[in-house]
């Protein structure tokens, strides 16, 4: 079962850096000695600023880094934590690895899987969670863990994932 | 006091503030240091500290520092290693969310030793709020004059900038990092050179990990003896070590090199929880090989653990329990390193794949004899044979599981099922 994009539609007219976020972008260019460098800064700016990197998005990070569009495109394709496609408004992200699989992950994402009516990947149809197992979060000694969006929920299991989800609107 | 050195301050109320750093003697090491002892003799210190470095391998870091080129006209850098993505390590995380200053006063010493001008903190894509944390750091150091141009009162300029990784295992080897922080796909690059010789921008680089560095305005300041009054001759100091696995009481504890596993977790990570019993531990990150339970007295340093069979790597400790099935716990170490193979070479692409299809047919039931030594094959046809360690890190896990315990993987292949499987009887409900 896999359900349309719910958040964000494919905004061509992506042509320019919104002025807010013009210092940002200036900030993390001067960081280093080559506009290459910053590609994986303005690749964070732009998902920040329009929830997942399409292909006018990738276009434009393309332009500021001054890099050829096909390679723009490998290296956002490289990198698991860049949407490629829209996102529910609080992605959860599963520790699927061994310390967290030893405390109970499988189980914890069975039991989201069977919630919230979608598998890996999916996003609910009013766009609300999207879930997704990923591998170590860094966070082993208090398995099951994840992350919403970048917020770390630790020591998880079905009551406390229960209660969590209700307060994320 | 959760520790003698790093530990020491660490659960300290406002800590990442530069008011409350400083008052428990932070920064003091660089004012002292910079202008009064010259690099060289900093690397001369750092070298008879025998400081060896936390990320995995435990290369001497005063040695690595020298090998940056004197007579280079190009520009130096200095790298901080802060993905931490070895599966069972989360000790860079507490001790930067912590204490983002004292890494903020190592890097800036680091890079005097070298002579670099300017510091970069890779930090892996999860740790966004670290990012959060050490910018605000930075800025702080910054305003009192410990970053940017004469620090410290001296004419030594550095400027330091964290780096947000976006999610790939890969980055935290060396060479990946510089090339996903040169704006390239994180893929790894020929060894040598070297990137103290060769790195990033193709100038003279030290990487160094977050604890390794952390290390370093302690040892600045009281000298090399006193470091070595922790640990072993030849693994100095103390090392954070991260507990997982059901143990009562896991996380992260600051002990001397050289202490016994077996105290690790029975003394202070109280033991197991809910009756179980220990089977094995993985000593240094999923990357290493298990120890069986019968070689829990080993020491927790390079040498010891190097003699037991395995390596102290980041001393990300896992601990396995006797309910735990060995193949199942395997197949999900193996699935993790075929998930995060780059795809540059063959051996670790495609042997990775196969291992996982293996462990996938013993799982579901359906393995045959062969498979054993068939896991044992394409392991040995990545060790050593894979373009950077990520294969070896894939292949040597497997070979000590089926070295120590081939009888569960035989009786997968006789009996059709695991022989013990608390995870997914108990923690998912399903048949083993
Ligand atoms: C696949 C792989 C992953 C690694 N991940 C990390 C990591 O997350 N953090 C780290 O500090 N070192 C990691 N390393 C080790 C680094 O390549 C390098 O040895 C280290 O950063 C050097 O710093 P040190 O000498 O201070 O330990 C990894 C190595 C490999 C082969
Ligand atoms: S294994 Fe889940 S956070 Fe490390």
């Amino acid at each position: 079962m896999s359900h349309a994009p719910a958040v964000t539609a494919i905004d061509p007219e992506v042509r320019d850096w919104p002025a807010s976020r013009r210092v940002e972008v200036d900030e993390a260019l001067s960081h280093y000695p080559n506009r290459r460098s910053a590609v994986l800064p303005l690749m964070w700016i732009a998902q920040r600023e329009w929830g997942w990197l399409s292909p006018p998005v990738l276009r434009l990070v393309a332009r500021t880094a001054e890099l050829p569009e096909p390679e723009v495109f490998g290296i956002a394709t490289f990198y698991t934590m860049f949407n490629l496609r829209p996102v529910g408004r609080h992605h959860l992200q599963v520790c699927m690895t061994i310390s967290c699989s030893l405390m109970g992950a499988d189980r914890l994402f069975r039991h989201l899987e069977r919630k919230l009516g979608i598998g890996h990947g999916e996003t609910t149809p009013d766009g609300r969670f999207t879930l997704r197992r990923v591998e170590c979060l860094a966070a082993c000694g208090r398995g099951p863990c994840m992350q919403v969006n970048f917020d770390y929920h630790e020591n998880l299991d079905e009551a406390r994932v229960d209660a969590l989800l209700e307060t994320l609107t | 006091m959760r520790g003698p050195l790093l530990f020491k301050d660490i659960d300290t109320a406002g800590l990442t503030s530069i008011a409350t750093y400083r008052q428990l003697g932070g920064y003091e090491t660089l004012v002292a240091t910079l202008g009064k002892t010259s690099p060289d003799e900093c690397i001369e210190i750092v070298k008879a500290s025998g400081l060896r470095g936390r990320g995995g391998a435990g290369f001497p870091a005063g040695m690595k520092w020298g090998f940056v080129p004197k007579d280079s006209p190009k520009p130096r850098y200095l790298v901080c290693n802060a993905d931490e993505s070895e599966p069972g390590t989360f000790k860079d995380r507490e001790l930067m969310e912590k204490n983002p200053h004292l890494l903020i006063e190592g890097c800036a010493l680091a890079a005097y030793a070298i002579n670099a001008h300017v510091g970069y903190i890779y930090l892996r894509g999860e740790f966004e709020y670290i990012q959060r944390i050490l910018d605000r750091a930075l800025a702080e150091a910054r305003a009192a004059g410990f970053l940017g141009r004469g620090i410290a009162g001296s004419g030594f300029d550095v400027e330091i900038h964290t780096h947000l990784g976006a999610g790939a295992y890969i980055c935290g080897e060396e060479t990946a990092l510089l090339s996903s922080l040169e704006g390239y796909r994180g893929q790894p690059r020929l060894k040598p050179p070297f990137p103290a010789v060769e790195g990033l921008y193709a100038c003279p680089t030290v990487v160094n990990n977050v604890e390794t560095l952390m290390n370093v305005p302690s040892i600045l300041r009281h000298g090399a003896a006193w470091y070595r009054q922790w640990g072993t001759e030849k693994s100095p100091g103390t090392k954070i070590f991260s507990v997982s696995g059901p143990v009562r009481r896991p996380g992260n504890y600051e002990l001397p090199l050289g202490t016994p596993l077996s105290e690790l977790i029975e003394k202070h990570c109280g033991g197991m929880r809910d009756g179980l019993k220990v089977k094995a531990v993985i000593p240094g990150g999923s990357s290493v090989p298990l120890l069986p339970a019968s070689l829990l007295d080993t020491g927790l340093d390079f040498e010891s653990m190097t003699a037991a069979g395995t390596m102290l790597g980041s001393g990300g400790v896992i601990v396995i329990d006797d309910q735990t099935c060995i193949v199942d716990a395997l197949h999900n170490i193996t699935r993790f390193y075929e998930h995060e193979s780059c795809g540059k070479c063959t051996p670790c692409r495609e042997g990775t794949y196969w291992m996982v299809e293996v462990f996938e047919r013993l799982e579901a039931g359906r393995g045959r004899a062969a498979d054993i030594d068939l896991l044992n094959d394409v392991s040995d046809n990545i060790l050593g044979k894979s373009f950077c360690a990520l294969g070896d890190a894939a292949a040597m896990p497997v070979m000590g599981a089926i070295k120590h315990f081939r009888d569960e993987f035989e009786y997968h292949v006789t009996h059709r099922r695991c022989m013990v499987n608390r995870r997914r009887e108990v923690l998912a409900g399903v048949a083993p």
